[in-house]
C-alpha cells in the first residue's frame, strides 16, 4: 500500500476491529429492544442516542477518523455546518403555525366556507 | 517515466493526506449534505405530523434489523480487507471484499422483499408524504450500496494481482459511510414506529 499513511511499516491486527464489531452488535440489540419498553425518552435514548454512538464508533474506528488528520475533521465539520444552517434556517418557518400578517392554511382539513358547491 | 503516464494529482500530497483518500473524504462531505438534507427535511415534517407514526407501523422492523446486522457485518469484512491489504495479504483482501459484496447483495435482497411486500399492500411512493420520504431515502441509499458493490467488483482483479491496494482502504471508507447512513435511516423509519 504505497500511499497509505496509516499502514506503513508494521503488521496490522484484525482483533481490535472484531472487538468494535461485537460492541456494535450489542448496541444494535439495545436500539431494537429499548424502544419496545415504551416512553418517548427511552425511545430517543435507546434508538437515536445509540444510533449516534454506533455511527461515531464506525467513523472513529472503521473509517479511522480517530487517527486521521485534522484537515478531514474540518472538511466534515464544514458539511455539517452547511446542514445545520439549512435545518435551523428553515425550521422556524416550517414549525410555526402563524406569524405577523400570515397564517398557515390547513389543506388537509375540509373547508366548508370556501369549497365550491357540488351539483 | 513520462509525465503523462501518471496524473499529476496522484503524485502530490499538499495536505499530508494521500490524494485518493482526500478525494473520498470530499465525496463523503458532499454526501453528508445530500443524505443529511433529506433526513433534516424528514425530521421537520415528522415533528409536525405525529400521525406519521401510524404510517411507519407498516414498515418491517425485523427486515430493517436484519439489514442493519448485514451492513454492520459487511463493514467488518471491508475493514478486514483493509487490514489484509495493509499486510500485503492479497488472498484475504480479495476474499473479504467478496464477502462484503455478498453482504451488499443480501441487503438488497431483503430490501427488495420489503418493497415488494409494502407495494403489494398499497404502500407506494404516492400514498403519502411519509412513504415518499421512505422510498426516496431508502432507494437513494440502495443506489449507494449498488455503487459500492460495483466498485468493489471492479477492484477485485487488481487486488488479486497486488496492484493499487490503497484503493481497498478508499472503497472501505465509502462503504462505512453507507453503513453510517443506514444506522440513522433504521431508527427514523423503523424503530420510531415501534415505540409509538
Amino acid at each position: 500500500m504505497s500511499d497509505n499513511a496509516h499502514s506503513e511499516g508494521h503488521v496490522h491486527s484484525a482483533k481490535p476491529y472484531i472487538r468494535i464489531y461485537c460492541i456494535l452488535l450489542v448496541l444494535l440489540v439495545i436500539s431494537i429492544v429499548g424502544p419496545m419498553m415504551g416512553g418517548l425518552t427511552v425511545m430517543l435514548v435507546t434508538a437515536f442516542g445509540v444510533a449516534v454512538v454506533k455511527a461515531l464508533m464506525v467513523a472513529a474506528y472503521f473509517m479511522h477518523l480517530n487517527v486521521e488528520k485534522k484537515y478531514i475533521w474540518y472538511l466534515l465539520a464544514m458539511a455539517a455546518i452547511f446542514l445545520a444552517v439549512m435545518f435551523f434556517g428553515v425550521a422556524p418557518d416550517v414549525m410555526n403555525k402563524d406569524g405577523v400578517n400570515w397564517k398557515r392554511l390547513d389543506h388537509s382539513a375540509p373547508s366548508s366556507s370556501t369549497a365550491p358547491a357540488h351539483h | 517515466m513520462s509525465a503523462f503516464q501518471v496524473p499529476i494529482a496522484t503524485n502530490r500530497c499538499a495536505t499530508g493526506i494521500p490524494t485518493g483518500r482526500l478525494a473520498i473524504w470530499w465525496v463523503l462531505a458532499s454526501e453528508i449534505v445530500i443524505f443529511g438534507g433529506l433526513v433534516a427535511c424528514y425530521l421537520l415534517f415528522r415533528f409536525r405530523h405525529p400521525e406519521w407514526a401510524a404510517e411507519a407501523e407498516h414498515t418491517k422492523l425485523a427486515a430493517g434489523a436484519i439489514n442493519t446486522f448485514v451492513l454492520l457485518t459487511s463493514s467488518l469484512f471491508v475493514v478486514l480487507a483493509h487490514v489484509a491489504a495493509s499486510n500485503k495479504d492479497t488472498v484475504n483482501a480479495r476474499k473479504y471484499l467478496i464477502w462484503t459484496i455478498l453482504g451488499g447483495l443480501i441487503f438488497l435482497c431483503v430490501k427488495a422483499y420489503e418493497y415488494t411486500s409494502e407495494i403489494s399492500h398499497g404502500y407506494t411512493i404516492t400514498r403519502s408524504v411519509f412513504w415518499a420520504f421512505y422510498y426516496t431515502a431508502t432507494a437513494l441509499h440502495g443506489l449507494h450500496v449498488i455503487g459500492g458493490m460495483t466498485i468493489m467488483g471492479l477492484l477485485l482483479p487488481d487486488v488479486a494481482k497486488g496492484k493499487n491496494l490503497q484503493r481497498v482502504e478508499y472503497i472501505g471508507i465509502y462503504w462505512h459511510f453507507v453503513d453510517v447512513v443506514w444506522l440513522f435511516l433504521f431508527p427514523l423509519f423503523y424503530i420510531a414506529s415501534a415505540a409509538s
